[in-house]
């Protein structure tokens, strides 16, 4: 295998090569995962605990699609600082359905 | 006049144009999916009873189609590795089973919404419906939009190649990571709607 850059794109074929074996590797790690996700489904366990442990195999999942696949392991300053401000507002988004059911709705019974 | 950073990166932030756009996209699509899913938590936590997503959905068909997807993210990298190396008809290969993969997709989902409509479960039916017929559907038009641009890039769009591989290669890099976010989303869905 050629270690020089490309012509076309200047991209280095073993850094390529790197690349690939690690698509791979999260390819089969997915795969895995989907199956204990599947699994853990037929498991008799109380709706928290199946929420909690469905949802992060879900986020493991996740991070793996976004790290490696979207390689955002390697990415610029810029966009951490786009998906920072973003992660920051999902989590106010998902945090105020929870909120708004334990002070009992914003509709006084 | 040319427009700048089309495909050469800018000095202060390293990125193109286009990099820098699809993310602000993305970002924009997780508050769209995440608007939905916190009126579907809103929705759940609220209601007296829920019912278990397996009582109603098929499971090994949506496991199929996780399956599905999954693979498809892999041959889309696979597809902008291949331009990364300078192999084109790799790339053709790999872009072409991923547009394919999304059919597939398709095909299940179609099978799968037939299958409730038959029995008369419409989104009106009741709320576990109208939750799972809104985020799969919008799932379902990413999935479309997405392989109509790659769609465009294995066919038409890849005269580019030819002229300029460096943009070319960029541009699947961009159509990828929105593919990616499909995969992703549908990560999430495939639990809180299935399974839980």
């Amino acid at each position: 295998m050629s270690d020089h850059a490309d012509p076309a794109t200047g991209h280095h074929a073993v850094d390529i090569d790197k690349h690939v074996r690690v698509y791979i590797t999260v390819f089969v790690a997915l795969m895995v995962l989907t199956v204990i996700t599947v699994a853990i489904s037929y498991l008799d366990l109380s709706v928290p605990m199946a929420v909690t442990i469905a949802m992060f195999v879900a986020v493991v999942k996740g991070s793996l699609v976004a790290g490696y696949f979207m390689h955002l392991v390697s990415e610029k300053k810029l966009i951490y600082a786009v998906m920072l401000l973003t992660v920051a507002f999902f989590i106010v988004l998902m945090a105020l359905p929870v909120i708004t059911h334990n002070i009992g709705y914003w509709i006084n019974e | 006049m040319e427009i700048p950073y089309t495909f050469q990166e800018r000095r202060d932030t390293g990125l193109t144009n286009g990099k820098i756009g699809i993310w602000l996209f993305l970002a924009s699509e997780v508050m769209l999916f995440g608007a939905l899913f916190a009126s579907y938590i809103l929705i759940r936590v609220g209601a007296t009873s829920w019912p278990r997503g397996d009582t109603i959905l098929d499971v090994p068909l949506a496991t199929f189609n996780t399956i599905v997807l999954i693979s498809s993210s892999v041959t889309m990298v696979m597809a902008w590795a291949s331009l990364m190396r300078n192999r084109f008809g790799t790339f053709r290969l790999y872009m072409g089973a991923t547009v394919l993969l999304g059919g597939v997709f398709l095909v299940v989902k179609y099978f799968e919404y037939s299958h409730h409509l038959h029995l008369g479960e419409y989104p009106k039916t009741n709320n576990f419906l109208a939750v799972y017929y809104t985020l799969t559907g919008l799932h379902m038009l990413h999935v479309i939009g997405g392989m109509v641009v790659n769609a465009y890039f294995w066919g038409p769009g890849a005269k580019l190649w030819k002229t300029n591989p460096v943009w070319f290669t960029n541009r699947v890099e961009h159509s990828g990571l929105f593919w990616h976010f499909v995969d992703l989303v549908w990560i999430f869905l495939f639990p809180t709607l299935y399974l839980l």
